[in-house]
């Protein structure tokens, strides 16, 4: 498999980072919704918020690595069947999920940054605040941070609940090549046919 | 002898103030509403609340008659560390966004003689309003080098955490909060 993306296929580097950053993203969900309700003797009071600070750090740095490889490859077409508002709708949800994981990751920082003190990353290096001084902005940043975290979860679910539509009920290739499965469509001629008559038909009807 | 007559020389000052209302001095920030509670019973940890205004009514010949308004911004708490003051603010302790003002209003004033005196009053936090007792020494007072006239208290009380409401286990030791006042006040 090739690691760049084609306009029909995943590199396997886009797939990695998919697969590897999907439950992150939702353990860190869980961690964050969970270390809250500690009590102050619990033992995972303070490894909780540590651990959820340094993987945060990390994600933020994967986000931005994927953002780029996102720019720097082709994104494969969506399934050939696909009405063109739910290729769009992917395409804008997509977006939507980038652009909330960049804001969520942002406004954490924000949090344990806004009076100076740097965020350590596992002992292994430390993050400096920049932006800081606003004020109550740990609350502000926090009540942000809560409320895209919660949206980000609704729109994860839509993304998962469309990847298995397209795979249970259209039947198509969309989460096979996501997970790097040699599609049969992809390969078959069947499939050039059906985008042939397709692209005919779009052809007859632009006419 | 210097001493003794700058004590001298204050007190002729003090005897010209008589009764008179004082504004908080919270613009220069010659005042100061702090709290500490103990860490785990192994140490003592120090907040403050950096906004809040109020006046005082003070007359030396008659201490007894000394009245005192405070409002805080409980939002502006600050503890030198943001992810602790998120967790203050949060419903687990002042709950801010529920409740983001305090006050204080005194009912009375007991001199105790040496500028000693037993200040108690109402203290709403939380929505809770609870009477409280506040021990009073009168630090100073006279004038100021830039025409106005001061006058300055301490006190300290301490109340329970559950008596307003506050009720998150931060241990056996720390059941208890301390106030730390320092006020000053300029004569309007």
């Amino acid at each position: 498999m090739s690691a760049r993306n084609s306009d029909k296929q995943y590199g396997w580097v886009a797939i990695v980072l998919h697969w590897f950053m999907a439950p992150a993203i939702i353990g860190m969900f869980a961690l964050g919704w969970w270390m809250r309700q500690l009590s102050y003797y619990d033992p995972w009071y303070r490894q909780g918020p540590e651990l959820h600070k340094g993987i945060g750090i990390l994600l933020l740095g994967l986000l931005l690595f994927r953002l780029l490889w996102k720019l720097a490859n082709p994104s494969p077409a969506a399934a050939a069947n696909t009405p063109r508002w739910q290729a769009l709708a992917a395409r804008a949800a997509h977006g939507v999920i980038y652009l909330l994981l960049l804001a969520i990751m942002c406004s954490g920082y924000l949090i344990s940054t806004a009076d100076g003190r740097p965020i350590d990353v596992f002992g292994w290096f430390s993050v400096p605040a920049t932006i800081q001084g606003f004020a109550n902005q740990e609350d502000i940043a926090g009540e942000i941070h809560e409320i895209l975290a919660w949206t980000l979860m609704a729109l994860v679910a839509l993304h998962a609940l469309a990847a298995l539509k397209h795979h249970f009920f259209d039947r198509d290739a969309t989460l096979r090549r996501m997970l790097g499965l040699r599609t049969k469509a992809a390969s078959s001629d069947n499939h050039s046919q059906t985008r042939a008559t397709l692209s005919s038909v779009t052809a007859t009807t632009t006419k | 002898m210097k001493q003794l007559a700058v004590f001298l020389f204050a007190a002729l000052l003090g005897a010209t103030a008589q009764a008179a209302e004082y504004k908080i001095d919270t613009k220069g920030a010659h005042a100061f509403i702090q709290f500490r509670i103990k860490h785990l019973g192994y140490s003592w940890l120090y907040g403050r609340f950096d906004d809040f205004d109020g006046s005082f009514f003070y007359d030396d010949k008659a201490p007894e008659k000394s009245t005192v308004n405070v409002n805080i911004d409980v939002t502006s708490l600050n503890s030198n560390h943001a992810e602790r003051d998120k967790h203050l603010r949060s419903p687990d302790f002042l709950d801010t966004a529920k409740f983001p003002s305090a006050s204080f209003k005194s009912t009375g004033f007991e001199p105790l003689g040496d500028g000693k005196a037993k200040l108690s009053g109402e203290l709403t936090l939380r929505g809770v309003t609870k009477p409280i007792t506040i021990d009073v020494t009168n630090i100073g007072g006279g004038k100021d080098p830039w025409g106005g006239y001061r006058q300055g208290f301490s006190g300290t009380t301490e109340f329970e955490l559950k008596d307003f409401g506050i009720d998150y286990n931060l241990g056996p030791a720390s059941q208890k909060i301390e106030m730390i006042l320092d006020i000053e006040g300029v004569k309007i």
